[in-house]
């Protein structure tokens, strides 16, 4: 009952308003001359030095779904849960190898989005088109998964309800503050707010990482208990060590997470807003900090398994959330204002990433949506507004998902997010390198890449959750025919597919001699930097039929 | 396409830099930490130990600094340049 964590509740609320209250504030801070700007509402007037863009990519990728997410995979099924923490290092490196050149042909193009980008340096607006709807698919579910964060912290502090209104009504209202606020500051608010709430997360985990192992016979302790509980179940895929099944699946997920997560449009949008490329470069340094944060709450999982934790029951009947094993972990061993304090900090970690993605996926509607099809003279103060309002939008999508349909279907999307926004990879990252794709190619790409992710997932079944489809990212190599028990991650699988076809279907449109479209970047744009001269906005829409003869000879690679 | 004219202007100082870090043999490096987190049987045992946590476990989070230390360097040596 909620009354027995009334303690809680209330450090838990005055924490959260105290926060909201920050992003209102947040519009005065670094206050531009013009606010109506998408350039400062969607992305804090480009300016962000080094501390700031480091709690606002620090709060952006590691969200609080991780922090609930990631602990529960533990709790699950073992050794295989802690991917994240390789996916997690590998991502640093491959963003200062590529994203520093996206950043720098964004500068000089005032590129908002992604998508922008690929209309510029392939001349097709409908692969731009392609690329906008996969990140704002992609970007929804990762949305109402933020609720299901917060909603595991509600349900442990008995906060609930019979009906489905009674029980969501809590997180209605943080949304619908959230979404005023956003509305509001933009991307200035889950800047400001990211440092209340990473600070309050660095806390709370240093604490639990030494109280917990105090309490429970230290980490030795807490390892064999995990031992002892995986090799008690009768499932052959946990342990507390990888076996010979599922090491490919482990090795692939691990990549092929760390390429979606920098294709997502919020990662970018965090990238894109740093002041210049000695920002980038010194973040993807100094970032790890939170994977070593990720890594040992990870482990929180296995002393959830040594204190003898309990997940609630699920919405149906017979099942349970194991999203709320660390909550119950907190609420069982720290007192209880102390678990109020890390209730808030994975209420308020929802936050930050949940209006930095929803300012993302407004800015991709506003830029390569309603300025390319709907209204093609589109000042820039109408560009911000409507961004302003499709964030909203947004909001209240996520928020119907959650509201409207079983929150599994919420995981199982933003399962298949990760396998679908991987798709945009050859236009967009190998796009920075090369331009030799043609764009007819990238489109086929992309179509075969995501039927074969699609019906990966659709075969696989869950015998945990008693599921026939979209069971999980693990595909098993028999289905293909081959004789073995391995799995390999769905979008690993599918992003190769992708890139045969649109290599094999480039070739056959070059010897065809089908058009292509004109580049509009120039090999220079790759390298510049902060005080670098912008290339002015263009005037009119770039041609996309017929490109003129010189331009269609392939372009020079960079 | 008359705004990229390449004739426009020259590079600036800051973009021939930036191409200069860009190209610097330095940035091989970061293919260290990209590889070594994913081979797997490099750290998938139990002992030995260290502060109760298994192989598997402490040498994931020695590659975190691993993954800190390698973009430090590269940072530092291609900034040098130019």
């Amino acid at each position: 009952m909620w009354q027995d964590h009334l303690t809680e509740i209330i450090i838990f609320t005055v924490l959260f308003l105290a926060v909201s209250g920050v992003g209102f504030v947040a519009a005065r801070w670094r206050r531009p001359d013009n606010m109506l700007h998408l350039d400062e509402w969607g992305l804090g007037g480009r300016s962000f030095g080094g501390w700031i863009t480091w709690f606002l990519i620090g709060g952006d990728l590691y969200t609080a779904y991780t922090f609930v997410a990631v602990p529960a995979l533990l709790f699950g099924a073992g050794a295989a849960g802690f991917f994240a923490v390789p996916y997690t290092i590998i991502i640093y490196p491959l963003v200062f190898l590529v994203l520093v050149r996206l950043w720098s042909v964004s500068h000089r193009h005032s590129f908002v989005t992604p998508a922008d980008f690929v209309r510029a340096r392939f001349g097709s607006p409908t692969l731009a088109l392609i690329i906008a709807i996969t990140g704002i698919v992609a970007t929804m579910p990762y949305i109402a998964l933020q609720l299901v964060g917060i909603e595991a912290v509600l349900k442990t502090m008995g906060v609930t309800g019979e009906s489905a209104i009674a029980r969501h009504l809590p997180i209605i209202v943080a949304f619908a503050i959230l979404a005023a606020y956003t509305y509001q500051s933009g991307l200035r608010a889950p800047a400001l707010i990211a440092f209340v709430k990473d600070t309050l997360i660095y806390v709370v985990i240093l604490v639990a990482i030494f109280y917990l192992p105090y309490k429970l016979g230290g980490w030795g302790a807490i390892f064999d208990a995990a031992d002892a509980k995986f090799k008690a179940t009768p499932a052959p895929g946990d342990g507390i060590l990888l076996n010979g099944n599922n090491q490919w699946q482990y090795i692939t997920l691990a990549f092929g997470s760390a390429l979606a997560l920098f294709l997502y449009p919020h990662s970018l949008t965090g990238v894109l807003a740093s002041r210049n490329r000695g920002v980038i470069k010194r973040n993807m340094s100094a970032l790890p900090a939170y994977s070593l944060l990720l890594g040992l709450i990870a482990l929180l999982g296995y002393a959830a398994i040594a204190a003898g934790v309990k997940p609630l029951p699920g919405t149906k009947a017979g099942s349970v959330d194991s999203n709320t094993v660390v909550p119950l972990l907190f609420d069982s061993q720290f007192p209880s204002w102390f678990a109020g304090i890390a209730f808030a900090a994975v209420g308020i970690g929802a936050l930050v990433p949940a209006a930095i993605m929803s300012i993302a996926a407004a800015n991709l509607f506003t830029r390569n949506i309603y300025k390319e099809y709907l209204r093609r003279d589109a000042s820039p103060a109408q560009e911000a507004n409507v961004s302003k309002i499709a964030s909203l939008v947004v909001k209240v999508g996520a928020v119907a998902c959650i509201v409207f349909l079983d929150p599994q279907f919420s995981i199982d999307l933003q399962l298949i997010g990760g396998v679908i926004i991987l798709q945009t990879l050859p236009a967009v990252a190998l796009g920075l390198y090369t331009r030799w794709f043609h764009r007819g190619a990238l489109v086929t790409g992309w179509v075969a890449g995501m039927g074969l992710g699609m019906w990966m997932l659709y075969v696989i079944p869950n015998a945990a959750t008693k599921r026939a489809h979209f069971g999980g990212s693990a595909f098993p190599l028999a289905k293909f025919g081959f004789d073995t028990q391995a799995t390999v991650y769905v979008g690993f699988v599918a992003v190769l597919v992708n890139l045969v076809v649109a290599a094999l279907v480039t070739l056959a449109l070059r010897a065809g001699n089908v058009p292509d479209g004109p580049d509009g970047t120039r090999p220079d744009d790759y390298f510049a930097d902060e005080g670098d001269a912008r290339v002015p906005a263009q005037a009119g829409p770039a041609p996309e039929e017929e490109a003129p003869a010189d331009d269609t000879q392939p372009a020079p690679k960079v | 396409m008359s705004d990229l004219d390449p004739a426009a202007a020259p590079p600036a100082a800051a973009t021939r830099r930036a191409r200069a870090r860009d190209h610097s043999p330095w940035n091989w490096l970061l293919f260290v930490p990209i590889l070594v987190p994913l081979i797997t049987p490099l750290f998938n045992f139990d002992t030995p130990r260290l502060l109760g946590f298994p192989g598997f476990y402490w040498l994931q989070l020695a590659f975190i600094v691993l993954g800190v230390g390698t973009t430090t360097l590269v940072y530092r040596m291609t900034k040098r340049k130019g």
